[in-house]
């Protein structure tokens, strides 16, 4: 019998740089695509890429962070890690496709933003912000697909989104286990723990309705890219059309206001009333 | 002027050795950055800075609601709310709840996270004020929903809202319920400006991660306090990953103004009155008032 993978395992394979990146899923599915570069600020990253194309008879925008298959295309694309004038970029072209009305599609595979000196200086936390903010009210449709790691604040800055999907070994995480080790126990070492604390593989989120949908991999995406492949884009079509279907009959506005309930119901607390008073405000009978 | 930021009794901490000697530990605070010694009761007097070198010692929400907010005129809301524990998250053999537990007992507070509402300068405003001392005021699953319906509040009943940070970022505890907190916050401010109303933030040290990375740095103001510690990544995490020397006074209040990150910096005496002005010049904006004449032709 195969024992089920723990969760550091999912992080190792959600790590692997034999997955497929994004720019490997655009050249799959993405029709005649043009990458477009720069924020128009500062620079043009390469750990974020963007751009135009056509996906299944509609125009759209990608986006997308886009690590390296080596250690050379790694220092080139920073990890994966985008600095503010990726965030930048993402959000630019995020506006134009509400200009011109095309969905947005995000592919999400990020460690972390990156935690520079220089991302520091040009604000880092504010480009995050921003996006967070543009996405919640993007007038058109919007899905986000987890295909490798989903790191934190770097992850979430592409992916509130209308749908949110995951690949049965991709993370989406708060902190990396690393960080979160060193947070808890100032020992990385026990990083493995941490993943399974932290409880960031595809089926936890989907238990906490976080993720809408996760997509199998039957073969791991680093052994064998092309179904994995095939299975997002069949994904995002039938999420696409449904979200279309949905804005043509309702309107834009009850998107917008789908995309905010499904944001607002996100969290977990309880309500602990004064003692005497039950649940239903009712004054309950002191004991004797 | 004393008078106006009088303690409210039912928010200050006595200290314990009320009718014990005076301990002359408690009587003298050595300043932690300049070292100055300050008589306990001056440094109190003067909400917790360093008379010599300017340094602004942390406070708690309650003293952070004092300093700031109109005499009586706060109202605390959904003070009620407590964190669950979605992951079953132990460390070390102490569970999530256990910790919570213990920080309470510690702190005297419930959350990390102060809401409600009251007047600054006479302006009415929703108000959402963190608590350092309870987690690091780490933003999880209460944090986030009770800002929420603070914002959603002030929308409802046209109101500014004024929100105080000094926190650590996401809390770990609660996974990726803290992470999505990040969008929750930003998604409910996208609906405050779309009402016309202002978000006026306050910073003080320190302030990290995924606080500074949502809610905080979209607002219409942000005024920080002298010396604070702002940033997304903190400092030993960036010297660590990049191996640079961080140039002097990296990430402090100044930096981020010369950097053009922030609006204003602050000394914590002239905050309310600051929070004041401002809230008077964007409550008469045209905007402003055409959004109040029809709530109140529409009878809300």
């Amino acid at each position: 019998m195969l024992e089920a993978p723990s969760a550091w395992d999912r992080v190792l394979r959600a790590r692997n740089a034999a997955r497929p990146h994004a720019l490997d899923y655009i050249g799959d599915m993405i029709d005649g695509f043009v990458e477009l570069h720069g924020d128009r600020h500062f620079g043009d990253d390469h750990a974020l890429v963007g751009g135009i194309g056509g996906f299944r008879g509609r125009s759209v925008i990608v986006i997308g962070h886009q690590k390296g298959g080596n250690t050379r295309e790694n220092l080139e694309r920073n990890f994966g890690m985008p600095r503010p004038e990726g965030y930048r970029k993402a959000l630019r072209l995020m506006r134009q496709a509400e200009k011109f009305d095309m969905p947005v599609i995000s592919l999400v595979d990020t460690p972390a933003a990156d935690p520079g000196l220089g991302s520091e200086e040009r604000g880092q936390s504010v480009a995050i912000a921003e996006n967070l903010l543009a996405m919640a009210s993007l007038r058109v449709p919007t899905v986000a697909i987890v295909i490798g790691e989903g790191g934190s604040g770097g992850a979430l800055a592409i992916s509130v989104a209308d749908r949110l999907l995951m690949l049965e070994n991709a993370i989406y995480a708060v902190a990396s286990p690393e960080a979160c080790a060193t947070i808890l126990w100032r020992d990385v070492a026990r990083a493995p723990e941490a993943a399974a604390a932290l409880r960031l593989t595809a089926a936890d989120l989907f238990e906490f309705g976080i993720v809408d949908e996760v997509i199998p991999e039957p073969v791991s995406a680093d052994q064998e890219p092309g179904p994995v492949m095939r299975r997002v884009a069949d994904a995002l079509e039938r999420h696409l059309a449904e979200l279309e279907v949905g804005q043509h009959r309702d309107g834009v506005d009850a998107l917008l206001a789908r995309r905010y309930a499904k944001y607002r119901r996100i969290g977990r607390w309880q309500e602990v009333l004064p003692a005497g008073i039950a649940a239903n405000g009712a004054e309950l009978l002191a004991p004797e | 002027m004393r008078e106006l930021f009088r303690r409210q009794p039912r928010f200050t901490a006595e200290p314990q050795s009320q009718d014990s000697p005076a301990v002359p530990d408690d009587l003298w605070i050595k300043c932690p950055r300049c070292g100055e010694l300050v008589y306990t009761r001056e440094f109190e007097r003067v909400h917790r800075v360093c008379p010599r070198c300017n340094y602004h010692g942390r406070l708690t929400a309650r003293e952070r609601l004092n300093l700031l907010t109109d005499p009586d005129s706060f109202v605390e809301w959904d003070g009620d709310l407590e964190a669950a524990d979605p992951l079953a998250f132990v460390a070390d053999g102490e569970s999530y709840r256990d910790k919570i537990c213990a920080v309470t007992r510690k702190s005297g507070a419930r959350e990390a996270l102060v809401t409600g509402s009251a007047a600054i300068g006479g302006h009415p405003v929703a108000l959402a004020v963190a608590e350092f001392g309870f987690l690091g005021a780490s933003m999880g699953s209460v944090f986030g929903e009770k800002l929420v319906r603070a914002i959603e509040r002030a929308v409802d009943h046209g109101w500014a809202l004024v929100t105080v940070s000094s926190a650590g970022g996401a809390r770990m505890h609660e996974g990726p319920f803290s992470l999505l907190q990040m969008a929750k916050t930003t998604a409910a401010l996208a609906r405050l400006a779309e009402a016309g109303l202002a978000h006026l933030a306050v910073v003080a040290d320190p302030c990290y991660g995924g606080v500074t990375a949502s809610y905080v740095t979209v607002a219409d103001v942000i005024l920080a306090e002298p010396g604070a510690m702002i940033g997304f990544a903190g400092p030993r995490v960036i010297e660590q990953i990049t191996r640079q020397k961080l140039p002097e006074g990296f990430q402090t209040a100044e930096f981020l103004l010369a950097h053009g990150m922030i609006d204003l910096i602050v000394p914590r005496r002239g905050l309310s009155g600051q929070l004041a002005t401002l809230l008077g010049h964007y409550a008469a904006a045209p905007v402003r008032v055409a959004a109040a004449v029809v709530r109140e032709t529409s009878g809300a």
